[in-house]
């Protein structure tokens, strides 16, 4: 009898553990998912000085887009807030889109294999900066929704645990179409 | 699309639970007739698992070489890599060692035990045919199945159809030729209750291998539904794969890498002969069109 008692007052600690230890894992997968954002971000700033020199190879005289696309880049990295960032990445979509709008005109560039990895690169690392965003968004999802479900949310309340909020383009610019001139 | 990944996640809950079921009766019958269920059940266990892990173990191994894949380099396939490594990101899985077979016919697998040594390969065929995002649908269903852990899932179905073949093998030998062991307790007890348990028993022993077989299709056709459920939940764009199932299955050409050994793990079915009510039954892959409207339903 008394050990019946231990046996379930056991199991019950083990649930009970087992639950605050998912709430820091789901927790942290949070943290983890934002910081990964930053990654993707970094690696397509990374990108640009090479793609710009690419560029210049074959089109000197083109200096006002590879200005706006340096400047663009530089606020991008220097951004402090989010709304911040997130004008600044819309200057710089636009920007780049002007830079490959050039490229058109350079055949030989259009050609040149180091010009086509980059654009591979550039592709690749935008859908990956989507991915990211969209990973953490999920994340936050099973965070908050284990948050808000019983009976996990006891222990929430009891140890503190935050919702944390969506990553959202806040920014009527961003979600609008973006201008590309060809002038 | 959650809806979609709940049910499928249930359904094959429910199969394994047949499965199980299935075992529970045929070492219920091992036991009234030869006294020896529990210890011919860790023995079928046994013997059915040891195989199966080392099989498991290596399965990225041995179906690469099988179906003559080779390594694709980040040099050479920048554009697969770019893909790859982007849904792994939405999954939050490390990415996966990407492989390439050379044939025109357009397919792709996913192999690997756990998600850290998890492989996917595709067909040159697959990567000339599709564009970006029908690409992302399918590398996404392959993705799936890594992170859903089917190939574990797989191992431990083909333990328990090794343990049903086991056991049902046992009671029949016993049947024919261990009549003495027979319980004496049953002597006396109503000799018709006996045979038509000896009845069931014998039949439940014939057929379990069969039903094993078809149980462990209906989970692998459960699975490629979730894995196309899971694929829309990493693109969030279940067109771009329904448009892909559509081409993969208007391509008529069967991949000649593949056999019947293999033919399960690839997106589509690569055999190419698949009519009639039967191979629907024994396929290991739902109708393509049946894929299709699932995605669409989305």
């Amino acid at each position: 009898m008394v050990i019946g008692v231990l046996i379930i007052f056991g199991l019950l600690i083990l649930f009970l553990v087992g639950m605050y230890n998912s709430l820091v894992v789901l927790r942290n997968r949070c943290d983890n998912g934002w910081a990964q954002v930053d990654v993707q971000l970094r690696r397509r700033y990374d990108l640009i000085p090479n793609l710009v020199e690419t560029v210049k190879g074959y089109a000197k005289h083109e200096r006002e887009v590879f200005e706006k696309v340096t400047q663009a880049r530089t606020q991008a990295i220097n951004a402090g807030t989010v709304k911040d960032q997130g004008a600044a990445e819309n200057m710089l979509q636009g920007a780049l889109k002007s830079l490959f709008a050039v490229a058109e005109n350079y055949p030989e560039l259009k050609a040149n294999q180091n010009f086509l990895m980059l654009q591979e690169e550039l592709a690749g690392t935008e859908s990956k900066v989507a991915y990211s965003r969209q990973f953490y968004n999920d994340s936050v999802m099973k965070y908050n929704t284990r948050l808000q479900t019983f009976p996990s949310n006891v222990m929430a309340g009891m140890f503190g645990f935050k919702e944390r909020e969506y990553f959202v383009v806040t920014e009527a610019e961003a979600k609008g179409p973006v201008k590309v001139s060809f002038s | 699309m959650f809806e979609q990944i709940s049910e499928n996640k249930f359904k094959s809950g429910l199969l394994v639970f047949c499965f199980i079921v299935l075992i529970f009766m045929l070492v219920w019958v091992l036991q009234y007739l030869m006294g020896m269920g529990t210890a011919g059940f860790i023995l079928a266990l046994a013997i059915a698992s040891l195989s199966a892990f080392i099989s498991y173990w290596a399965s990225d191994k041995i179906v690469l070489t099988i179906s003559r894949a080779r390594p694709a380099s980040k040099e050479e396939y920048p554009y697969l890599y770019n893909v790859v490594e982007g849904l792994a990101i939405a999954a939050g899985n490390p990415v996966p060692k990407c492989y390439v077979i050379d044939d025109t016919a357009p397919n792709a697998f996913a192999t690997g035990r756990n998600p850290k040594n998890s492989v996917i390969c595709v067909t040159t065929g697959l990567l000339q045919k599709l564009n970006r995002v029908e690409l992302e649908g399918v590398i996404g269903h392959e993705m799936s199945h890594i992170k859903n852990y089917d190939i574990l899932l797989q191992t431990l179905t083909v333990v328990m159809i090794g343990v049903v073949a086991l056991l049902s093998d046992w009671i029949l030998r016993g049947v024919f030729w261990g009549g003495g062991r027979r319980r004496s307790s049953s002597r006396g007890k109503g000799n018709s209750l006996v045979l038509v348990l000896l009845a069931v028993g014998l039949v439940l022993a014939i057929l379990s291998p069969i039903i094993s077989q078809l149980i462990r299709l209906a989970i692998s056709r459960r699975r490629e539904f979730l894995a196309d459920a899971s694929s829309a939940q990493l693109t969030r764009y279940p067109a771009g794969l329904a448009s892909a199932l559509r081409k993969l299955s208007s391509d008529t050409e069967p991949l000649e890498a593949a056999n019947k050994a293999t033919a399960h793990l690839y997106i589509v079915n690569p055999l190419k002969n698949l009519k009639g009510f039967v191979n629907k039954l024994f396929s290991t892959h739902p109708p393509i069109e049946d894929r299709i409207a699932a995605l669409e339903k989305m």
